[in-house]
């Protein structure tokens, strides 16, 4: 199985190099910093432009760029962006914000999602599960930006309605704010409600319309038949053998998911107003920036590549037929 | 069965009515039927598919789906069963009656082991049973029923467990909580033949370690008869007789179960025609009135169509032994053999006075006939890979291990085996014209590996398939006239031409050609293979590769299909490799036999040769778990139950790779043992034989004469 | 199990009809069936019965919460935002289209081949698969789109379908795998089909009910990756509109001029609510094993029994 793991992880390591690759000579060959700069008012001196061509290392091929960027970016050093700071300053506390709301939001979005969906089955054509298979249809027809917004325009009408100022929707942090560490983690997680919630609805939805698809897939199978057979009521056996029989699709889903996860990350940072790898994304195309770009799809593809190391090991964890 | 509901019936079916709705309108599955069981007795219910045996019983056990309405009553001693909540029915599910369903592969969960999985059952009813000896029990349990090493095996999964070991668990399951009644609804029609004989021998095991009264639902008039008391034969949703078993098969006296019994390959009766029942069965939407037997029957008349009779005892003066017999038929008194002497089989020909009945081949071999295909030492070997997600090749299943036969022109082979055994790995090695791993297919004196392009082209004109499953070989989104028309155009026909061939071929199979327009759905299985067999001939091939052609068909319909095949083959002077793992249906075509067992042929020669003096363990064996439809000698012969299961082919035994299943090496001795496990046998002639080429590959072989 | 054969009848109705039939009961598809037609006739005649254009702006009204004359208000310029709103919703609904139309495409080809052709041909294509599938579509894009700026927006649609046909194509794969193994293809190649042949003639017609469901569903993908891309200007470029655009600009005061958001958003939800909707009763309707599509047989039995037998 280690064996198994180890050739999984080569490919994703060539995948990844590829995907780097790729996104380092788009970028080079479709952004055009320069461009940016002759915008100015007045325009900058022909030498402060041929400076900043040198700087930026333009006058020498794009494979010859990748080339040295690359070598950094192996040591951990990923270069300097457009006007000259290094990326590294930023790239690990961007890393972190990102990855804690991403977390969260799968965590919750899979939980959740799963637990919907059981009950959604389980009582198939009553109340609940219409109420919940209208919500997550609408929740799946809702692009993150407009969700986001709305949950902005929800949470400060709540705030006057009530009077408070709980819900907190810029940020990850209140500048400027100290006190113990438990306050400060209180601080933080106010923050993360809105966005959390933000990524989190969608993944509910999607998932537990899966979820619910799966059971009832299930619920016409022989086996079930079978543990109905032995005298198990219909929930009984919907819950030991059904929803235990239907997580197994759900390991490859997880997967899928990630992906969409990652595109709500630059519009639920925008919205919110996070600092984090979507919103650096954002930045990064908008000042035409290859290394800048590059690096954030690096972080993009290992999450990717890594959630679906983790479906892999999950789908083996939950279905003893592909164990070895 | 008697009306009058005696104090010790332990389960009464009166009046049961199933409907489903559909989209062409409601379905009627089962249309009023009334059925006892006593204690510790056997009912039979027979009938083919659509019947509705399968639905009355998912019905008594409360476990059709919700949109099934039922109606009538099921009492379970002196509770009605009908109207009983998911709460009420749970607590006699399982504890009360029991079922074991047909399909063992998907009747397990797949993520629990089996232990767990029979220990929930032991626990569904005690609670005051702890895990730890739930456990216990379910390891007694798998040992009753046969698992061998039942505490390791108690730890494994479903998936590590073949078919018949699935079966039975799910008997052990079906067991667990000491049932009144077990349902076994087609429990060995799903498995091969050799384990068929061991599922009906734990089921008897069940029986006695329970008491159980048990209902056995098949389809399998052969199955029925050495182990039930009563049958009860279903038609269209309705009982139409009803009996001991004995007098079922002896005098029966409603045209359909007479059409069925004489419609089975008997074996041994190899020169009797088989008597098809025309038609097919009909769609339970809309059913006309009167008697749903009728467009089919023989001795139809008028008053047939008018009204459905009745399940009525059969006035039967010669016969009062049987008070219980009951027939659903006006013209009961019409079927009563006219003779003392005359069987059932003699009544049935009379009475469906078949024109043209299907005769065995009796053509000797002509050595000197040119041969149209040549297996010669032929060899595949597929890599075996494990896991879903981890993928990697654990070993070579050896599908194919040097296999030798030929067909001289106008001759039938029947290629005999299990599942697993090779034998559709030989036939797309065969069919696809590439050259094998090792060893050499000759078609038409050609060896198709060296064969170029233009000449393979010229040899797939000759060479035809007909498949198994007559609902997946049609693409269900052409009309018929194209499926049929498709190798014409292949092969440069016009539209003209292969319209006028296509009526043609329609009508050689005995369709209407005015069907040509329609699509697979319209039709039933039989005419579907005979849409099938209509393609094969399309292009007037010379040999014609049958894989199983007939084992996805009812047993009413089975027979027509035959007596086609063997039609066609006189008329269109056609040789057939017909594959079966059935040698009741091989021995009706074929001239020659051959055996393969594990990717080897263990007994080849001819027809009257292998199943008349079967020399191979194996083929006795196989000879031996054919059922015989006749309740009296079913129960006398003697029986040979093969031990476990087939070796993985990947790993097979060394020396004789049937000695770990042998009846024979069981028998013997260490030293005289010593070359089953050693040496491979070769295919030799059969010793004492008269001059020919019966060929056997055992050390031992067995000269007794067979079957 | 023999019960689902003898509850199947011989159909005697074509496949089409039958499929009308089951969609016709799930009153929630022929719902969505319903608003996209309304929205697709009056996004694209609204120049016909609209006084308003949306290049042309209201002196005297900038920023009017809606009134007699604009009934969806003003924005900030005095555009008037039902013509602002159905001009994006032409090109979002006919981005979203030809992108499903042409991804379903791609991916009906790739996935057919490579399942039937297997070896290096699958290998190589389920490589790229995994590799486009590395990055979201709506990353690659916005880095390719300083490219496009200034280009035609049709650049843009196939930009999209480009980066969305990955995953259909896998599902495509996947069934051409085991239609391969049905025995009517099987027989196909044993006669000596060509394999385009077999692929055009019996593996891809009998998708066709799939490709239809899940192009449906594509297109409400679609129309939410573009407006998505336009939200931070990656996409459709002034002085065009797209939805994604409008909500962009509405989203700062969605507060304070809750019309120049709500309106699109609500719009852009609504659409791609409809098409789901209209997907998902399509893959219920096509799928004879469907759940749902019984139940409705269930009620229509039910008040078959009510009616008297």
């Amino acid at each position: 199985m280690i064996t198994f793991l180890l050739r999984r992880l080569v490919n994703y390591v060539v995948l990844c190099v590829v995907v780097v690759f790729l996104t380092y000579l788009l970028a080079s060959l479709t952004f055009d910093p320069i461009s940016l700069l002759l915008h100015h008012d007045p325009p900058p001196p022909r030498s402060v432009i041929n400076d900043k061509i040198h700087q930026l290392h333009l006058d020498q091929p794009i494979p010859q760029r990748f080339f040295e960027w690359f070598g950094g970016a192996i040591h951990g050093d990923f270069g300097n962006d457009v006007f000259g700071d290094p990326v590294n300053q930023q790239v690990w506390t961007r890393a972190l914000t990102s990855l804690r709301l991403f977390g969260l939001g799968t965590l919750i979005g899979v939980v959740f999602g799963v637990l919907v969906g059981v009950v959604g089955a389980i009582r198939q054509y009553r109340v609940t599960d219409y109420v919940a298979t209208f919500v997550s249809f609408v929740l799946i027809a809702m692009p993150v930006f407009v969700l986001g917004t709305l949950l902005k325009f929800a949470a400060i009408k709540i705030n006057q309605v009530t009077g408070s100022d709980f819900l907190v929707f810029e940020g990850e942090v209140t500048p400027g704010f100290t006190g113990s560490f438990a306050a400060d983690l209180g601080d933080r997680l106010r923050h993360l409600i809105l966005p959390t919630l933000a990524i989190a609805l969608g993944l509910v939805a999607y998932y537990s319309r899966y979820q619910r698809n799966a059971m009832l897939d299930v619920l016409g199978s022989d086996f079930l038949r079978t543990a109905r057979a032995k005298g198990l009521r219909r929930r009984q056996a919907l819950y030991r053998h059904g929803l235990r029989t239907a997580l197994i699709p759900m390991a490859t889903l997880f997967a899928y998911g990630f992906g969409t996860l990652i595109v709500g990350g630059p519009f639920t940072e925008h919205i919110f107003d996070w600092h984090g790898m979507g919103e650096w994304l954002i930045t990064g195309i908008n000042s035409q920036d290859a290394n800048l770009t590059t690096t954030v799809t690096l972080f993009v593809a290992v999450c990717v590549l890594f959630s679906g190391l983790l479906a892999d090991l999950a789908y083996a964890a939950l279905d003893p037929r592909v164990r070895i | 069965m008697t009306t009058t509901t005696t104090t010790d019936t332990l389960l009464s079916v009166r009046d049961l009515h199933v409907t489903f709705p559909s989209e062409a309108g409601p379905v009627h599955a089962v249309r009023g039927v009334d059925w006892d069981v006593r204690p510790g007795e056997v009912l039979g219910i027979v009938g083919e598919s659509g019947s509705g045996k399968s639905v009355s019983s998912l019905a008594v056990m409360g476990l059709l789906p919700d949109r099934a309405h039922v109606s009538g009553s099921i009492r379970l001693r002196d509770r009605e069963l009908i109207g009983l909540s998911d709460r009420e029915m749970s607590r006699i599910r399982g504890r009360r009656i029991a079922i074991v369903f047909q399909d063992p592969m998907s009747a397990l969960t797949p993520v629990y082991t089996v232990g767990d999985q029979v220990a929930e059952a032991v626990r569904a009813h005690d609670r005051h049973i702890g895990r730890a000896a739930a456990g216990c029990r379910a390891v007694e349990l798998l040992d009753l029923v046969g698992i061998p090493n039942p505490t390791s095996a108690a730890r494994a999964f479903p998936h590590e467990f073949s078919g018949g070991m699935r079966q039975r668990v799910v008997i052990a399951i079906a067991i667990a909580s000491d049932p009144d009644l077990i349902i076994a609804d087609e429990p060995t029609t799903a498995l091969d033949v050799t384990v068929q004989a061991q599922v009906l021998e734990v089921l008897a095991t069940a029986r006695q370690a329970t008491g159980a009264g048990i209902v056995l639902i098949t389809h399998d008039l052969g199955v029925v008869a050495g182990f039930a008391d009563r049958l009860l034969v279903m038609y269209a949703g309705r009982a139409v007789e009803t009996g001991d078993v004995e007098t079922v098969y002896q005098r029966p006296r409603m045209p359909y179960t007479l059409g069925l019994l004489g419609a089975i390959p008997r074996l041994g009766d190899r020169h009797r025609p088989l008597v098809p029942i025309p038609g097919q069965p009909p769609s339970l939407v809309g059913l006309p009135p009167g008697c749903p037997f009728a467009p089919r029957c023989p001795v139809v008349i008028d008053a047939c169509r008018t009204e459905e009779p009745p399940l009525v005892p059969v006035d039967d003066p010669a016969h009062v032994d049987d008070p219980a017999h009951r027939a659903a038929c006006i013209r009961v008194a019409d079927l009563a053999p006219t003779a003392s002497t005359e069987s059932t089989m003699d009544v049935a020909e009379r009475i469906y006075h078949s024109d043209d009945p299907v005769t065995a081949p009796t053509a000797p071999r002509h050595r000197r006939r040119e041969k149209v295909l040549e297996v010669s030492g032929l060899v595949r070997h597929y890599p075996v890979t494990t896991g879903v997600v981890f993928r990697r090749t654990v070993g070579t299943v050896q599908a194919v291990d040097g296999i030798s036969f030929d067909i001289a022109e106008h001759e039938t082979l029947g290629l005999v085996g299990e599942s697993g055994c090779g034998k559709t790995t030989t036939l797309m090695q065969i069919l696809e014209l590439a050259a094998p791993q090792a060893g050499s297919v000759t078609l038409f004196g050609q060896d198709v590996a060296t064969a170029d392009k233009a000449t393979r082209r010229r040899l797939r004109r000759d060479i035809q398939v007909v498949f198994q499953d007559p609902i997946a070989s049609l693409d269900p989104r052409m009309p018929i006239s194209d499926i049929i028309a498709e190798p014409l155009r292949l092969y440069g026909a016009s539209t003209e031409q292969a319209r006028a061939r296509v009526a043609e071929l329609l009508r050689l199979v005995g369709m209407s050609p005015e069907h040509a327009n329609r699509y697979p759905a319209e039709f039933s299985g039989g005419q579907r293979q005979r849409v099938g067999i209509a393609r094969a001939l399309a292009l007037e091939p010379k040999l014609v590769v049958l894989d199983e052609p007939v084992s996805a068909l009812d047993v009413s319909v089975q027979a027509g299909v035959l007596n086609l095949l063997a039609d066609l083959r006189a008329r269109l002077d056609l040789s057939y490799l017909f594959v079966s793992h059935d040698l009741s249906v091989i021995q009706h075509v074929a001239d020659r036999v051959a055996v393969m067992y594990l990717g080897r042929i263990v007994e080849i020669g001819s027809s009257d040769d292998v199943l008349t003096h079967a020399a191979h363990p194996y083929t006795r064996a196989l000879l031996s778990a054919v059922p015989i439809p006749d309740p009296v000698a079913e129960r006398q012969r003697e029986r040979i139950v093969l031990v476990g299961d087939r070796p993985n082919p990947a790993g097979p035994p060394a020396g004789c790779r049937f000695h770990t299943r042998c009846f024979v090496f069981a028998g013997l001795d260490e030293q005289h043992r010593r070359p089953c496990l050693d040496i491979d046998p070769a295919l030799t002639l059969r010793p004492g034989a008269e001059p020919g080429d019966h060929r056997i590959a055992c050390h031992y072989p067995q000269v007794k004469t067979g079957a | 199990m023999t019960l689902v054969e003898s509850a199947h009848p011989v159909v005697t109705r074509s496949r089409g009809r039958l499929v009308l039939r089951r969609l016709s009961r799930n009153r929630l598809a022929i719902l969505g069936v319903l608003v996209i037609v309304i929205l697709y006739l009056a996004a694209f005649t609204y120049t016909w019965y609209w006084p308003w254009s949306y290049q042309v702006s209201d002196p005297n009204a900038y920023l009017s919460p809606p009134t007699g004359t604009h009934v969806f208000g003003t924005d900030k310029d005095g555009f008037d935002m039902y013509a602002q709103v159905m001009r994006g919703l032409q090109k979002s609904l006919t981005i979203g289209l030809l992108v499903a139309v042409l991804s379903t495409g791609t991916a009906a080809i790739v996935g057919s081949v490579a399942g039937y052709f297997r070896g290096i041909s699958d290998r190589a294509l389920m490589w790229l698969v995994d590799l486009l599938l590395t990055l979201p579509n709506f990353l690659i894009i916005a880095i390719i789109s300083p490219a496009f700026h200034g280009r035609t927006w049709l650049l843009f649609v196939l930009l999209l379908a480009a980066f969305s046909w990955m995953i259909t194509a896998r599902i495509v794969r996947g069934m051409t795998l085991s239609l391969k193994e049905q025995d009517y293809v099987r027989a196909a190649r044993l006669m000596g089909v060509p394999p385009l042949r077999v692929i055009t003639r019996h593996i891809l017609p009998q998708m066709s009910s799939l490709l239809i469901a899940d192009a449906t569903i594509n297109v409400g993908s679609a129309i939410l990756t573009e407006t998505s891309l336009s939200y931070f200007g990656f996409g459709v470029q002034p002085p065009d509109v797209s939805l994604g655009t409008l909500i962009a600009g509405g989203t700062t005061s969605a507060v304070t001029f809750p019309w120049l958001f709500f309106i699109p958003g609500g719009l852009l939800v609504l659409t791609v609510l409809a098409v789901n909707l209209v997907g998902d009763g399509l893959r219920d309707a096509l799928d004879p094993n469907s759940a749902r599509g019984r139940r409705r047989e269930q009620r229509a039995f039910r008040r078959h029994l009510r009616s008297g037998r």
